[in-house]
Protein backbone atom coordinates (compact mmCIF):
# COMPACT_ATOMS: atom_id res chain seq x y z
CA UNK A 1 0.00 0.00 0.00
CA UNK A 2 1.25 3.46 -0.82
CA UNK A 3 1.71 6.28 1.64
CA UNK A 4 -1.15 8.75 1.58
CA UNK A 5 0.25 11.02 4.30
CA UNK A 6 3.90 11.87 4.42
CA UNK A 7 5.18 14.20 7.14
CA UNK A 8 8.83 15.13 7.52
CA UNK A 9 10.36 17.29 10.25
CA UNK A 10 7.14 19.14 10.89
CA UNK A 11 7.20 21.96 13.44
CA UNK A 12 4.64 24.56 14.40
CA UNK A 13 5.01 27.56 16.65
CA UNK A 14 2.33 29.94 17.87
CA UNK A 15 2.87 33.46 19.15
CA UNK A 16 1.14 33.77 22.48
CA UNK A 17 0.88 36.70 24.83
CA UNK A 18 0.88 36.25 28.57
CA UNK A 19 -0.66 38.52 31.18
CA UNK A 20 -0.01 38.81 34.87
CA UNK A 21 -3.08 38.81 37.14
CA UNK A 22 -4.58 41.93 38.70
CA UNK A 23 -5.06 45.53 37.63
CA UNK A 24 -1.32 46.20 37.43
CA UNK A 25 -0.89 43.21 35.14
CA UNK A 26 -3.82 44.34 32.99
CA UNK A 27 -2.42 47.86 32.57
CA UNK A 28 1.05 46.54 31.83
CA UNK A 29 -0.49 44.11 29.31
CA UNK A 30 -2.39 46.97 27.65
CA UNK A 31 0.66 49.20 27.16
CA UNK A 32 3.40 46.65 26.73
CA UNK A 33 2.06 43.40 25.39
CA UNK A 34 4.69 40.71 25.54
CA UNK A 35 4.42 37.80 23.19
CA UNK A 36 6.52 34.71 23.03
CA UNK A 37 6.80 31.98 20.49
CA UNK A 38 5.54 28.65 21.74
CA UNK A 39 6.57 25.54 19.84
CA UNK A 40 3.60 23.20 19.90
CA UNK A 41 4.85 20.70 17.33
CA UNK A 42 8.47 19.82 17.47
CA UNK A 43 10.19 18.24 14.46
CA UNK A 44 7.94 15.25 13.93
CA UNK A 45 7.97 12.79 11.05
CA UNK A 46 5.63 9.94 10.19
CA UNK A 47 3.91 8.25 7.29
CA UNK A 48 0.41 6.86 7.01
CA UNK A 49 -0.62 4.30 4.43
CA UNK A 50 -3.81 4.29 2.41
CA UNK A 51 -6.66 2.64 4.29
CA UNK A 52 -4.94 2.77 7.69
CA UNK A 53 -6.77 3.85 10.83
CA UNK A 54 -4.32 5.68 13.05
CA UNK A 55 -5.05 6.95 16.53
CA UNK A 56 -3.26 10.03 17.85
CA UNK A 57 -2.86 9.78 21.60
CA UNK A 58 -1.71 12.45 23.98
CA UNK A 59 -2.65 14.50 26.99
CA UNK A 60 -4.58 17.77 26.57
CA UNK A 61 -2.33 20.30 24.85
CA UNK A 62 0.13 17.65 23.63
CA UNK A 63 -0.35 18.80 20.04
CA UNK A 64 -2.43 16.02 18.49
CA UNK A 65 -5.29 18.28 17.35
CA UNK A 66 -2.78 20.76 15.93
CA UNK A 67 -1.27 17.91 13.89
CA UNK A 68 -4.71 17.06 12.48
CA UNK A 69 -5.39 20.71 11.69
CA UNK A 70 -2.08 20.99 9.85
CA UNK A 71 -2.75 17.78 7.94
CA UNK A 72 -6.12 18.99 6.72
CA UNK A 73 -4.73 22.39 5.73
CA UNK A 74 -6.39 24.53 8.37
CA UNK A 75 -3.14 25.67 9.92
CA UNK A 76 0.00 26.73 8.13
CA UNK A 77 3.08 24.80 9.31
CA UNK A 78 6.14 26.70 10.56
CA UNK A 79 8.67 24.16 9.26
CA UNK A 80 8.86 20.82 7.54
CA UNK A 81 7.26 19.14 4.58
CA UNK A 82 3.81 17.58 4.41
CA UNK A 83 2.15 15.75 1.59
CA UNK A 84 -1.41 14.55 1.97
CA UNK A 85 -2.79 12.60 -0.96
CA UNK A 86 -0.08 14.21 -3.08
CA UNK A 87 -1.05 17.79 -2.11
CA UNK A 88 0.46 20.44 0.10
CA UNK A 89 -2.48 20.78 2.53
CA UNK A 90 -2.02 24.44 3.44
CA UNK A 91 -2.56 25.46 -0.19
CA UNK A 92 -6.12 24.16 0.16
CA UNK A 93 -6.57 23.33 -3.52
CA UNK A 94 -10.09 22.29 -4.45
CA UNK A 95 -8.98 18.80 -5.50
CA UNK A 96 -7.31 18.30 -2.13
CA UNK A 97 -10.32 19.58 -0.19
CA UNK A 98 -12.59 17.23 -2.14
CA UNK A 99 -10.44 14.34 -0.89
CA UNK A 100 -10.57 15.06 2.83
CA UNK A 101 -12.91 15.82 5.67
CA UNK A 102 -12.49 17.03 9.22
CA UNK A 103 -14.95 16.23 11.96
CA UNK A 104 -14.60 17.88 15.32
CA UNK A 105 -16.71 16.63 18.20
CA UNK A 106 -19.06 19.33 19.49
CA UNK A 107 -18.28 21.63 16.55
CA UNK A 108 -20.83 21.70 13.85
CA UNK A 109 -21.17 22.74 10.28
CA UNK A 110 -24.90 21.99 10.04
CA UNK A 111 -27.21 24.98 9.79
CA UNK A 112 -28.74 25.21 13.25
CA UNK A 113 -32.29 26.24 12.35
CA UNK A 114 -32.79 24.02 9.32
CA UNK A 115 -33.18 20.25 9.01
CA UNK A 116 -29.89 18.45 8.24
CA UNK A 117 -31.13 17.49 4.76
CA UNK A 118 -30.74 21.17 3.71
CA UNK A 119 -27.11 21.19 4.80
CA UNK A 120 -26.53 17.91 2.97
CA UNK A 121 -27.81 19.30 -0.32
CA UNK A 122 -25.79 22.46 0.23
CA UNK A 123 -22.63 20.42 0.81
CA UNK A 124 -23.46 18.29 -2.21
CA UNK A 125 -23.61 21.43 -4.37
CA UNK A 126 -20.37 22.75 -2.86
CA UNK A 127 -18.67 19.46 -3.76
CA UNK A 128 -20.12 19.54 -7.29
CA UNK A 129 -22.47 16.59 -6.87
CA UNK A 130 -25.65 16.62 -8.91
CA UNK A 131 -29.00 16.19 -7.18
CA UNK A 132 -29.38 12.53 -8.22
CA UNK A 133 -25.93 11.55 -6.96
CA UNK A 134 -26.48 13.53 -3.75
CA UNK A 135 -29.77 11.72 -3.13
CA UNK A 136 -28.10 8.37 -3.68
CA UNK A 137 -25.27 9.14 -1.28
CA UNK A 138 -27.59 10.57 1.38
CA UNK A 139 -29.65 7.37 1.19
CA UNK A 140 -26.57 5.15 1.42
CA UNK A 141 -24.99 7.05 4.32
CA UNK A 142 -28.24 7.47 6.23
CA UNK A 143 -28.79 3.71 5.97
CA UNK A 144 -25.28 3.09 7.26
CA UNK A 145 -25.76 5.60 10.07
CA UNK A 146 -29.28 4.39 10.78
CA UNK A 147 -30.89 7.82 10.57
CA UNK A 148 -34.05 8.59 8.69
CA UNK A 149 -36.70 10.88 10.16
CA UNK A 150 -34.00 12.96 11.85
CA UNK A 151 -32.98 14.28 8.43
CA UNK A 152 -36.12 16.38 8.31
CA UNK A 153 -36.09 17.79 11.84
CA UNK A 154 -34.35 21.14 12.53
CA UNK A 155 -30.84 20.55 13.86
CA UNK A 156 -31.55 22.47 17.06
CA UNK A 157 -34.21 19.87 17.97
CA UNK A 158 -31.92 16.84 17.51
CA UNK A 159 -30.15 15.02 20.32
CA UNK A 160 -26.35 15.16 20.45
CA UNK A 161 -26.07 11.63 19.06
CA UNK A 162 -28.47 12.36 16.18
CA UNK A 163 -26.62 15.59 15.48
CA UNK A 164 -23.27 13.83 15.41
CA UNK A 165 -24.60 11.28 12.93
CA UNK A 166 -25.91 14.11 10.77
CA UNK A 167 -22.55 15.88 11.06
CA UNK A 168 -20.86 12.72 9.85
CA UNK A 169 -23.23 12.44 6.92
CA UNK A 170 -22.62 16.08 5.98
CA UNK A 171 -18.89 15.58 6.24
CA UNK A 172 -18.87 12.38 4.20
CA UNK A 173 -21.29 13.21 1.43
CA UNK A 174 -18.41 13.88 -0.97
CA UNK A 175 -16.93 10.46 -0.13
CA UNK A 176 -13.53 11.70 1.05
CA UNK A 177 -10.73 9.18 1.17
CA UNK A 178 -9.06 10.75 4.19
CA UNK A 179 -10.99 11.41 7.39
CA UNK A 180 -9.59 13.55 10.16
CA UNK A 181 -11.62 12.96 13.30
CA UNK A 182 -10.94 15.06 16.35
CA UNK A 183 -12.72 13.58 19.36
CA UNK A 184 -15.70 12.41 17.30
CA UNK A 185 -17.39 10.66 20.23
CA UNK A 186 -17.04 13.55 22.67
CA UNK A 187 -20.18 13.86 24.77
CA UNK A 188 -21.97 10.91 23.18
CA UNK A 189 -23.61 8.20 25.27
CA UNK A 190 -22.24 4.65 25.22
CA UNK A 191 -24.65 3.39 22.56
CA UNK A 192 -24.04 6.37 20.30
CA UNK A 193 -20.28 5.91 20.72
CA UNK A 194 -20.56 2.23 19.80
CA UNK A 195 -22.71 3.00 16.74
CA UNK A 196 -20.27 5.63 15.57
CA UNK A 197 -17.34 3.23 15.89
CA UNK A 198 -19.31 0.56 14.03
CA UNK A 199 -20.02 3.05 11.27
CA UNK A 200 -16.39 4.17 10.97
CA UNK A 201 -15.20 0.55 10.75
CA UNK A 202 -17.75 -0.15 8.04
CA UNK A 203 -16.89 3.03 6.15
CA UNK A 204 -13.19 2.17 6.28
CA UNK A 205 -13.86 -1.38 5.09
CA UNK A 206 -16.15 -0.34 2.24
CA UNK A 207 -14.21 2.64 0.94
CA UNK A 208 -10.64 1.91 2.09
CA UNK A 209 -10.57 5.45 3.48
CA UNK A 210 -7.67 6.49 5.67
CA UNK A 211 -8.73 7.63 9.13
CA UNK A 212 -6.72 9.77 11.52
CA UNK A 213 -8.39 9.92 14.88
CA UNK A 214 -7.86 11.60 18.21
CA UNK A 215 -9.92 10.57 21.19
CA UNK A 216 -9.74 10.50 24.93
CA UNK A 217 -12.07 7.49 24.96
CA UNK A 218 -9.76 4.52 24.87
CA UNK A 219 -12.52 2.30 23.51
CA UNK A 220 -12.45 4.41 20.30
CA UNK A 221 -8.75 3.79 19.95
CA UNK A 222 -8.70 0.10 20.87
CA UNK A 223 -11.65 -0.86 18.70
CA UNK A 224 -10.64 1.18 15.64
CA UNK A 225 -6.88 1.63 15.53
CA UNK A 226 -4.22 -0.99 14.99
CA UNK A 227 -1.60 1.74 14.97
CA UNK A 228 -1.19 4.64 17.36
CA UNK A 229 1.01 7.72 17.37
CA UNK A 230 1.61 9.03 20.89
CA UNK A 231 2.29 12.74 21.11
CA UNK A 232 4.02 14.25 24.12
CA UNK A 233 4.77 17.98 24.29
CA UNK A 234 4.67 18.26 20.51
CA UNK A 235 6.99 15.31 19.86
CA UNK A 236 6.20 11.75 18.94
CA UNK A 237 6.93 9.44 21.85
CA UNK A 238 5.68 6.26 20.20
CA UNK A 239 4.60 5.32 16.70
CA UNK A 240 3.63 1.70 16.14
CA UNK A 241 1.18 -1.08 16.79
CA UNK A 242 -1.20 -0.60 19.68
CA UNK A 243 -0.95 -4.27 20.72
CA UNK A 244 2.80 -4.03 20.96
CA UNK A 245 2.56 -0.94 23.11
CA UNK A 246 0.00 -2.47 25.44
CA UNK A 247 2.04 -5.62 25.72
CA UNK A 248 5.15 -3.65 26.50
CA UNK A 249 3.46 -1.52 29.11
CA UNK A 250 1.48 -4.33 30.63
CA UNK A 251 3.38 -7.58 30.04
CA UNK A 252 1.44 -9.60 32.62
CA UNK A 253 -2.08 -10.82 33.24
CA UNK A 254 -3.78 -11.87 36.45
CA UNK A 255 -5.70 -15.16 36.51
CA UNK A 256 -8.22 -15.81 39.22
CA UNK A 257 -8.65 -19.57 39.65
CA UNK A 258 -11.53 -21.10 41.63
CA UNK A 259 -10.47 -24.56 42.78
CA UNK A 260 -12.97 -27.34 43.67
CA UNK A 261 -11.42 -27.67 47.15
CA UNK A 262 -9.12 -25.78 49.43
CA UNK A 263 -6.59 -28.65 49.18
CA UNK A 264 -6.34 -28.06 45.43
CA UNK A 265 -5.76 -24.37 46.09
CA UNK A 266 -2.93 -25.15 48.51
CA UNK A 267 -1.43 -27.60 46.01
CA UNK A 268 -1.57 -24.90 43.33
CA UNK A 269 -0.02 -22.36 45.72
CA UNK A 270 3.00 -24.59 46.13
CA UNK A 271 3.42 -25.44 42.46
CA UNK A 272 5.79 -22.61 41.58
CA UNK A 273 3.39 -20.02 40.05
CA UNK A 274 3.72 -16.40 41.09
CA UNK A 275 0.87 -15.87 43.55
CA UNK A 276 -0.81 -12.54 44.09
CA UNK A 277 -3.26 -13.62 46.78
CA UNK A 278 -5.26 -16.57 48.08
CA UNK A 279 -8.54 -16.89 49.97
CA UNK A 280 -9.89 -20.39 50.77
CA UNK A 281 -10.31 -22.11 47.40
CA UNK A 282 -9.69 -18.98 45.30
CA UNK A 283 -6.21 -18.10 44.17
CA UNK A 284 -4.90 -15.30 41.96
CA UNK A 285 -1.73 -15.96 39.98
CA UNK A 286 0.35 -13.62 37.82
CA UNK A 287 1.40 -14.90 34.40
CA UNK A 288 3.42 -13.29 31.63
CA UNK A 289 1.42 -12.61 28.46
CA UNK A 290 3.72 -14.74 26.33
CA UNK A 291 3.31 -17.84 28.53
CA UNK A 292 -0.39 -17.56 29.27
CA UNK A 293 -1.47 -20.47 27.05
CA UNK A 294 1.09 -22.94 28.37
CA UNK A 295 0.47 -21.88 31.98
CA UNK A 296 -3.26 -22.38 31.60
CA UNK A 297 -2.79 -25.79 29.98
CA UNK A 298 -0.54 -26.92 32.85
CA UNK A 299 -3.05 -25.74 35.45
CA UNK A 300 -6.09 -27.31 33.78
CA UNK A 301 -4.22 -30.61 33.24
CA UNK A 302 -2.94 -30.90 36.80
CA UNK A 303 -5.51 -29.24 39.05
CA UNK A 304 -9.25 -29.55 39.55
CA UNK A 305 -10.42 -26.06 38.54
CA UNK A 306 -14.07 -25.10 38.84
CA UNK A 307 -13.84 -21.67 37.19
CA UNK A 308 -11.30 -19.10 36.03
CA UNK A 309 -11.16 -15.39 35.16
CA UNK A 310 -8.41 -13.60 33.23
CA UNK A 311 -8.03 -10.00 34.31
CA UNK A 312 -6.28 -7.48 32.10
CA UNK A 313 -5.33 -4.11 33.53
CA UNK A 314 -7.72 -1.44 32.13
CA UNK A 315 -6.47 0.00 28.84
CA UNK A 316 -7.17 3.52 30.16
CA UNK A 317 -4.68 2.89 32.94
CA UNK A 318 -2.00 1.70 30.54
CA UNK A 319 -2.58 4.50 28.06
CA UNK A 320 -2.56 6.94 30.94
CA UNK A 321 1.09 6.02 31.49
CA UNK A 322 1.89 6.92 27.89
CA UNK A 323 0.44 10.36 28.22
CA UNK A 324 2.86 11.35 30.93
CA UNK A 325 6.00 9.67 29.61
CA UNK A 326 8.28 11.06 26.97
CA UNK A 327 9.68 8.01 25.21
CA UNK A 328 8.63 4.45 24.54
CA UNK A 329 11.41 2.57 22.91
CA UNK A 330 9.67 -0.56 21.66
CA UNK B 1 -20.13 23.44 -17.66
CA UNK B 2 -18.02 25.35 -15.10
CA UNK B 3 -20.50 28.23 -15.05
CA UNK B 4 -23.30 25.70 -14.52
CA UNK B 5 -21.50 24.28 -11.51
CA UNK B 6 -20.87 27.74 -10.08
CA UNK B 7 -24.47 28.69 -10.70
CA UNK B 8 -25.69 25.56 -8.95
CA UNK B 9 -23.45 26.27 -5.97
CA UNK B 10 -24.64 29.86 -5.73
CA UNK B 11 -28.27 28.94 -6.37
CA UNK B 12 -28.20 26.23 -3.67
CA UNK B 13 -26.42 28.56 -1.25
CA UNK B 14 -29.06 31.22 -1.87
CA UNK B 15 -31.92 28.77 -1.54
CA UNK B 16 -30.63 27.32 1.73
CA UNK B 17 -29.77 30.72 3.17
CA UNK B 18 -33.21 32.04 2.17
CA UNK B 19 -34.85 29.11 4.01
CA UNK B 20 -32.64 29.95 6.97
CA UNK B 21 -33.53 33.64 6.84
CA UNK B 22 -37.24 32.85 6.76
CA UNK B 23 -36.72 31.30 10.20
CA UNK B 24 -35.77 34.81 11.36
CA UNK B 25 -38.58 36.76 9.68
CA UNK B 26 -39.59 38.61 12.87
CA UNK B 27 -36.01 39.74 13.45
CA UNK B 28 -35.73 40.84 9.82
CA UNK B 29 -38.95 42.85 10.13
CA UNK B 30 -37.46 44.57 13.18
CA UNK B 31 -34.18 45.24 11.36
CA UNK B 32 -36.16 46.75 8.48
CA UNK B 33 -38.00 49.01 10.93
CA UNK B 34 -34.71 49.96 12.56
CA UNK B 35 -33.56 51.35 9.22
CA UNK B 36 -35.95 54.27 9.22
CA UNK B 37 -33.27 56.87 10.06
CA UNK B 38 -33.80 58.59 6.66
CA UNK B 39 -37.44 59.33 7.61
CA UNK B 40 -36.33 60.98 10.86
CA UNK B 41 -33.76 62.97 8.94
CA UNK B 42 -36.41 64.03 6.43
CA UNK B 43 -38.54 65.33 9.27
CA UNK B 44 -35.62 67.30 10.72
CA UNK B 45 -34.77 68.78 7.32
CA UNK B 46 -38.27 69.80 6.34
CA UNK B 47 -39.44 71.06 9.72
CA UNK B 48 -36.43 73.36 9.89
CA UNK B 49 -36.63 74.32 6.20
CA UNK B 50 -32.99 73.34 5.83
CA UNK B 51 -33.58 72.16 2.26
CA UNK B 52 -34.06 75.73 1.08
CA UNK B 53 -30.36 76.37 1.53
CA UNK B 54 -29.48 73.60 -0.93
CA UNK B 55 -32.29 74.40 -3.33
CA UNK B 56 -34.07 71.05 -3.13
CA UNK B 57 -37.84 71.10 -2.90
CA UNK B 58 -39.69 69.34 -0.06
CA UNK B 59 -40.99 66.73 -2.47
CA UNK B 60 -37.61 65.98 -4.01
CA UNK B 61 -36.07 65.81 -0.57
CA UNK B 62 -38.68 63.38 0.66
CA UNK B 63 -38.13 61.24 -2.46
CA UNK B 64 -34.40 61.36 -1.76
CA UNK B 65 -34.84 60.08 1.79
CA UNK B 66 -37.32 57.36 0.73
CA UNK B 67 -34.77 56.28 -1.86
CA UNK B 68 -32.01 56.44 0.76
CA UNK B 69 -34.17 54.21 2.94
CA UNK B 70 -34.49 51.66 0.13
CA UNK B 71 -30.82 51.79 -0.80
CA UNK B 72 -29.87 51.33 2.84
CA UNK B 73 -32.27 48.39 3.20
CA UNK B 74 -30.60 46.58 0.33
CA UNK B 75 -27.02 47.44 1.08
CA UNK B 76 -26.79 46.72 4.80
CA UNK B 77 -23.75 44.55 5.51
CA UNK B 78 -22.90 42.74 8.72
CA UNK B 79 -20.33 40.25 7.46
CA UNK B 80 -17.69 41.41 9.95
CA UNK B 81 -19.86 40.40 12.90
CA UNK B 82 -20.73 36.98 11.46
CA UNK B 83 -17.14 36.33 10.48
CA UNK B 84 -15.81 37.43 13.85
CA UNK B 85 -18.22 35.14 15.69
CA UNK B 86 -17.48 32.19 13.41
CA UNK B 87 -13.77 32.82 13.75
CA UNK B 88 -13.81 33.07 17.54
CA UNK B 89 -16.21 30.16 18.07
CA UNK B 90 -14.34 27.82 15.74
CA UNK B 91 -17.17 27.61 13.21
CA UNK B 92 -14.90 28.91 10.49
CA UNK B 93 -12.74 25.77 10.43
CA UNK B 94 -15.24 23.47 8.68
CA UNK B 95 -15.95 26.21 6.13
CA UNK B 96 -12.26 26.66 5.41
CA UNK B 97 -11.79 23.07 4.36
CA UNK B 98 -14.61 23.17 1.84
CA UNK B 99 -13.87 23.96 -1.80
CA UNK B 100 -15.65 27.30 -1.69
CA UNK B 101 -14.47 30.53 -0.13
CA UNK B 102 -16.42 31.04 3.14
CA UNK B 103 -17.24 34.59 2.05
CA UNK B 104 -19.59 33.12 -0.56
CA UNK B 105 -21.67 31.83 2.36
CA UNK B 106 -21.81 35.28 3.93
CA UNK B 107 -22.55 36.83 0.56
CA UNK B 108 -25.47 34.43 0.04
CA UNK B 109 -26.68 35.16 3.58
CA UNK B 110 -26.82 38.88 2.76
CA UNK B 111 -28.64 38.40 -0.54
CA UNK B 112 -31.10 36.00 1.11
CA UNK B 113 -31.67 38.51 3.89
CA UNK B 114 -32.33 41.25 1.34
CA UNK B 115 -34.93 39.11 -0.41
CA UNK B 116 -36.58 38.38 2.96
CA UNK B 117 -36.41 42.05 3.90
CA UNK B 118 -38.00 43.30 0.67
CA UNK B 119 -41.71 42.94 1.63
CA UNK B 120 -41.12 44.61 5.01
CA UNK B 121 -39.29 47.51 3.39
CA UNK B 122 -42.11 47.84 0.87
CA UNK B 123 -44.74 47.95 3.64
CA UNK B 124 -42.79 50.69 5.46
CA UNK B 125 -42.52 52.70 2.23
CA UNK B 126 -46.25 52.28 1.55
CA UNK B 127 -46.97 53.60 5.05
CA UNK B 128 -44.79 56.60 4.29
CA UNK B 129 -46.60 57.31 1.02
CA UNK B 130 -50.01 56.98 2.67
CA UNK B 131 -49.07 59.91 4.91
CA UNK B 132 -47.13 61.76 2.20
CA UNK B 133 -49.07 61.12 -1.05
CA UNK B 134 -47.44 64.12 -2.75
CA UNK B 135 -44.08 62.26 -2.61
CA UNK B 136 -45.28 59.31 -4.70
CA UNK B 137 -43.40 58.93 -7.95
CA UNK B 138 -42.84 56.17 -10.43
CA UNK B 139 -39.30 56.11 -11.80
CA UNK B 140 -39.00 55.03 -15.41
CA UNK B 141 -37.74 51.50 -16.04
CA UNK B 142 -34.27 52.58 -17.16
CA UNK B 143 -33.72 54.61 -14.02
CA UNK B 144 -35.17 51.85 -11.86
CA UNK B 145 -32.82 49.33 -13.45
CA UNK B 146 -29.79 51.62 -13.04
CA UNK B 147 -30.77 52.31 -9.44
CA UNK B 148 -30.95 48.60 -8.68
CA UNK B 149 -27.52 48.11 -10.25
CA UNK B 150 -26.00 51.02 -8.33
CA UNK B 151 -27.58 49.77 -5.08
CA UNK B 152 -26.06 46.35 -5.73
CA UNK B 153 -22.67 47.95 -6.45
CA UNK B 154 -23.03 49.94 -3.23
CA UNK B 155 -23.69 46.67 -1.42
CA UNK B 156 -20.61 45.14 -3.07
CA UNK B 157 -18.41 48.06 -1.95
CA UNK B 158 -19.66 47.78 1.62
CA UNK B 159 -19.34 44.00 1.54
CA UNK B 160 -15.74 44.27 0.36
CA UNK B 161 -14.84 46.93 2.93
CA UNK B 162 -16.32 44.86 5.75
CA UNK B 163 -14.76 41.66 4.42
CA UNK B 164 -11.35 43.34 4.51
CA UNK B 165 -12.00 44.46 8.08
CA UNK B 166 -13.33 40.98 8.92
CA UNK B 167 -10.08 39.41 7.72
CA UNK B 168 -8.30 41.41 10.43
CA UNK B 169 -9.80 38.80 12.79
CA UNK B 170 -6.83 36.68 11.79
CA UNK B 171 -4.61 39.18 13.61
CA UNK B 172 -6.89 40.74 16.19
CA UNK B 173 -9.88 39.02 17.75
CA UNK B 174 -12.06 42.13 17.78
CA UNK B 175 -12.06 43.33 14.20
CA UNK B 176 -15.62 44.58 14.60
CA UNK B 177 -14.29 47.50 16.67
CA UNK B 178 -12.53 48.75 13.51
CA UNK B 179 -15.83 48.44 11.68
CA UNK B 180 -17.48 50.59 14.36
CA UNK B 181 -14.86 53.23 13.65
CA UNK B 182 -15.68 53.05 9.94
CA UNK B 183 -19.39 53.38 10.69
CA UNK B 184 -18.93 57.03 11.66
CA UNK B 185 -17.77 58.29 8.23
CA UNK B 186 -20.25 55.89 6.60
CA UNK B 187 -23.07 57.48 8.56
CA UNK B 188 -22.07 61.08 7.92
CA UNK B 189 -20.53 60.98 4.47
CA UNK B 190 -22.70 58.42 2.71
CA UNK B 191 -25.78 60.61 2.42
CA UNK B 192 -27.83 58.75 4.98
CA UNK B 193 -28.22 61.76 7.27
CA UNK B 194 -28.01 64.47 4.61
CA UNK B 195 -27.62 64.59 0.84
CA UNK B 196 -23.96 65.14 0.02
CA UNK B 197 -25.12 68.15 -2.05
CA UNK B 198 -25.78 69.93 1.24
CA UNK B 199 -22.10 69.78 2.25
CA UNK B 200 -19.82 72.80 1.69
CA UNK B 201 -18.00 72.77 -1.65
CA UNK B 202 -14.51 72.22 -0.19
CA UNK B 203 -15.78 69.22 1.84
CA UNK B 204 -17.59 67.78 -1.17
CA UNK B 205 -14.44 67.92 -3.29
CA UNK B 206 -12.69 65.36 -1.08
CA UNK B 207 -15.78 63.38 -0.02
CA UNK B 208 -16.26 62.36 -3.63
CA UNK B 209 -12.79 60.82 -3.63
CA UNK B 210 -13.86 58.41 -0.88
CA UNK B 211 -16.20 55.45 -1.42
CA UNK B 212 -18.81 56.82 1.02
CA UNK B 213 -21.02 59.00 -1.24
CA UNK B 214 -21.41 56.06 -3.63
CA UNK B 215 -22.96 53.96 -0.90
CA UNK B 216 -26.23 55.88 -0.40
CA UNK B 217 -26.12 59.34 -1.94
CA UNK B 218 -25.44 58.32 -5.55
CA UNK B 219 -28.00 55.47 -5.80
CA UNK B 220 -30.59 57.48 -3.83
CA UNK B 221 -30.20 60.53 -6.07
CA UNK B 222 -30.44 58.29 -9.11
CA UNK B 223 -33.64 56.59 -7.91
CA UNK B 224 -35.32 59.76 -6.68
CA UNK B 225 -34.64 61.64 -9.91
CA UNK B 226 -32.40 64.25 -8.32
CA UNK B 227 -29.58 65.64 -10.35
CA UNK B 228 -26.55 63.34 -10.36
CA UNK B 229 -23.61 62.37 -12.54
CA UNK B 230 -24.67 58.88 -13.61
CA UNK B 231 -21.58 57.79 -15.55
CA UNK B 232 -19.26 59.37 -12.97
CA UNK B 233 -21.09 57.65 -10.11
CA UNK B 234 -21.00 54.23 -11.75
CA UNK B 235 -17.34 54.69 -12.71
CA UNK B 236 -16.41 55.50 -9.14
CA UNK B 237 -18.39 52.53 -7.81
CA UNK B 238 -16.62 50.19 -10.22
CA UNK B 239 -13.21 51.74 -9.48
CA UNK B 240 -13.74 51.20 -5.75
CA UNK B 241 -14.75 47.59 -6.31
CA UNK B 242 -11.71 47.02 -8.51
CA UNK B 243 -9.49 48.61 -5.87
CA UNK B 244 -10.99 46.79 -2.90
CA UNK B 245 -11.22 43.31 -4.40
CA UNK B 246 -7.45 42.68 -4.75
CA UNK B 247 -6.92 44.11 -1.26
CA UNK B 248 -9.45 41.62 0.04
CA UNK B 249 -7.79 38.74 -1.84
CA UNK B 250 -4.38 39.72 -0.51
CA UNK B 251 -5.47 40.11 3.10
CA UNK B 252 -7.50 36.88 2.93
CA UNK B 253 -4.52 34.97 1.62
CA UNK B 254 -2.20 36.43 4.27
CA UNK B 255 -4.79 35.97 7.00
CA UNK B 256 -5.47 32.29 6.36
CA UNK B 257 -1.76 31.66 6.84
CA UNK B 258 -2.06 33.25 10.27
CA UNK B 259 -5.20 31.28 11.16
CA UNK B 260 -4.78 29.33 14.35
CA UNK B 261 -8.21 27.65 14.36
CA UNK B 262 -8.86 28.82 17.88
CA UNK B 263 -12.02 27.64 19.55
CA UNK B 264 -11.96 24.44 17.56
Amino acid sequence: MKNIIDVKNLSKSFDISSKKPGLKGTIAHFFNRKTKSLRVINDISFEIKEGEIVGFLGANGAGKTTILKILCGLIYPSQGSILVSGFLPFRRKDNFLKNITLIMGQKQQLIWDLPPIESFYLNAAIYDLDRFEAKKRIKKLSDMLEIDEELFIPVRKLSLGQRMKSELLAALIHEPNILFLDEPTLGLDINAQRNLRKFLKKYNKETNATICLTSHYMKDITSLCKRVICVHNGSISYDGKLDLLLNKLSPIKEILLVCRSEEDAIKLQNSGFSIKNKTKNEITIIVENKSITTSLKTILDNFDIEDLYINEPPVDEIIGKILIKKDYDI
Amino acid sequence: MISNLINRKIFTLLKVQYSNMLEYRVEIALWAISGIIPFFMLNIWTSNALNESIKISDIMLSRYFVSAFFVRQFSVVWVVFSFEEDSLMGKLSPYLIQPINPFFRYFAQHIAEQITRFPFALIIAIFFFVFNPESIWIPNLDILFLSIISTFLSFLIQFLIQSIVACLCFWTEKASSIERLLFIPTLFLSGLLAPVASFPEYVKSWIFLTPFPYLIDFPANLLSGNETNISGGFSMQIIWILLLFPVFRKIWSAGTKKYTAMGS
